[in-house]
């Protein structure tokens, strides 16, 4: 790994987060003491099955819904409002459609006030890093998914942020399409050195991307376990030791899977409770 | 060649009912079965409505411009006249509107403090302050302009509230993670995000305006089609009754185009829209 000297400063600190939504008189403990440092410069992906809070520990980063006991600290400072220091990738874009693919990418930078030739600069620059050059005047609607994630990576990339988080952002592509991307932000996490919280539930995905994969614990959410991922980039998922991880965290998974499933059967007489906390958020 | 003969097809069943129609209608009238006061033929109603387009007096270089001479007919002063009372109808009624549903939509203080309001004024059609309006007003332009504004308001003042009420609650976070907030994620995400809602409120409030400036002129003012349809009436010109109706319905038509297509270019990056 080329980075191994940044590896000791913190970048997110999460200190005994808990968060727990209630709705009507029912409370959902979406997550139970988590702790986790996560280092300037690491691909950290966390991972679980639906409903095990990864979403919700992204949130509590971002500042979207903050803990409703203990503490987040990014960047040197604790989370109490989201901002563009931490810039976020939806897996469902959330590109503005009334802006086409440069406005898009520049709407961050005009919030900041910057020069209308430095804005112009800068999304020429992105549009070319991100092979989006002919989409330029093109309004999200006309683009394909994967061309959408792209201006979604270069609108957060445009406000050069220390750290990316990634909500699940390649799970509505298809699976070539999910491969070129992933290579895609391998080649700007290497190139620009950026912090990138990426969540998934794809036991591949996570081992082909990240440094160390975060495996949840169904509700509540805990973390259940950190397996370092130390091989070396590009990654061969065919390799012994890939096929090795693989089967691990795989093993992982399924256990909270089964758990989950047995809860859910035991549930199934009364209330099924909802199981996207994104849908909890206000 | 496949394309233009059923193109042609297409053209030809269009045409059929209507034509089929006006022969009967064109027949029945002429041979006497429908007395012409209650149901000119249709061809008198064409000349009729050609009359009424043309200018009366004869051209006169010296006099006036030949276009200005050309619009000096009754039926381009009408449409001008009904036209303008829509217009301004229109904008006096919906800016209010849009800037309260804006409020409303965006608050939930202002939304609660005026939808008890709202909801008890809003069921009251605008053709029923008629009385109150020509009591407040008198008559001529004031009561026109007021019944016209009153139908304009509401329609655009509901989707104006629940555009807002309904713009995607992960735009308004992109635009946060972004760094946006107060009146910049106002005017940039949540208006915009609302626009197909208030669009849909402008056409649908410049319609009822429509339908408001006819019943207006009939009551109020001494100008426009509506006017001119129920003067024709005191003088059982029924010809002229229809012929400015057929006025009326083309003029209807053409804002209504006018408002689609500036809705189309507006929403050109909406998804519905191709």
């Amino acid at each position: 790994m080329n980075n191994t000297e940044n590896m000791q400063a913190p970048h997110v600190i999460i200190k005994n987060v808990d968060k727990v939504f209630s709705s009507g008189d029912k409370e959902v403990i979406a997550l139970k003491e988590i702790n986790l440092t996560i280092y300037n410069g690491e691909f950290v992906a966390i991972l679980g099955p639906s409903g095990c809070g990864k979403s919700t520990l992204l949130n509590a980063i971002a500042g979207f819904s903050l803990p409703t006991s203990g503490r987040v600290y990014a960047n040197g400072a604790e989370v109490t409002r989201p901002g563009p220091d931490r810039g976020m990738v939806f897996q469902e874009y959330a590109l503005f459609p009334w802006m086409t693919v440069a406005e898009n990418i520049a709407f961050g930078l005009e919030i900041k006030k910057l020069p209308k030739q430095i804005i112009k600069e800068k999304v020429d620059a992105l549009l070319a890093k991100l092979q989006l050059l002919d989409f330029r005047d093109r309004f999200p609607k006309d683009l394909s998914g994967g061309m959408k994630q792209r201006v979604a990576i270069a609108r957060v990339l445009a406000l050069d942020p220390p750290m990316m988080l990634m909500d699940e952002p390649f799970g509505a592509l298809d699976a070539l399409t999910r491969r070129t991307m992933q290579d895609e932000l391998l080649r700007i996490w290497m190139e620009l050195k950026k912090t990138v919280i990426f969540v998934t539930h794809g036991i591949e995905e996570s081992i082909y991307l990240a440094d160390r994969v975060v495996v949840m614990t169904y509700r509540p959410g805990t973390i259940k376990q950190i397996v370092p991922v130390e091989l070396s980039r590009p990654r061969e998922v065919s390799s012994p030791r890939f096929i090795y991880l693989q089967k691990e965290i795989t093993s992982l998974v399924m256990e909270e899977q089964m758990r989950f499933r047995n809860e859910e059967i035991r549930d199934s007489g009364g209330n099924v409770s909802a199981r996207d906390e994104s849908e909890q958020v206000p | 060649m496949k394309d233009r003969s059923s193109l042609l097809k297409k053209l030809l069943y269009a045409i059929l009912l209507p034509a089929i129609l006006l022969v009967l209608w064109e027949a029945l009238s002429r041979g006497g079965i429908i007395s012409p006061h209650i149901l000119p033929s249709p061809s008198r109603v064409f000349l009729r409505w050609i009359d009424y387009a043309l200018p009366h007096e004869p051209y006169d270089a010296g006099k006036t411009h030949f276009v200005a001479w050309l619009f000096s007919g009754e039926m381009p002063h009408d449409v001008l006249a009904s036209s303008m009372r829509v217009l301004g109808g229109f904008v006096i009624g919906a800016l209010p509107a849009l800037v309260l549903g804006l409020l409303m939509g965006a608050s939930t203080f202002i939304y609660h403090l005026f939808n008890p309001l709202i909801q008890i004024l809003r069921p009251i059609p605008p053709i029923a302050y008629i009385p109150l309006a020509i009591l407040w007003f008198g008559l001529g332009n004031p009561p026109a302009f007021f019944l016209i504004s009153l139908g304009a308001f509401f329609p655009v003042l509901m989707n104006t509230i629940s555009g807002v009420r309904h713009v995607d609650r992960l735009l308004i976070r992109a635009a946060r993670n972004l760094g946006a907030s107060g009146h910049t994620l106002f005017l940039r995400i949540i208006l915009p995000a609302a626009m197909p809602y208030i669009l849909t409120g402008l056409r649908v409030g410049i319609g009822v305006a429509f339908i408001v400036v006819i019943v207006a002129e009939m009551i109020a003012v001494n100008s426009g089609l509506g006017y001119r349809i129920l003067e024709a009436r005191e003088f059982l010109w029924s010809d002229k009754i229809i012929a400015g109706m057929i006025t009326i319905g083309l003029l209807g038509l053409a804002i209504d185009t006018a408002m689609s297509r500036i809705n189309h270019y507006l929403l050109r990056w909406h998804s519905g829209h191709d």
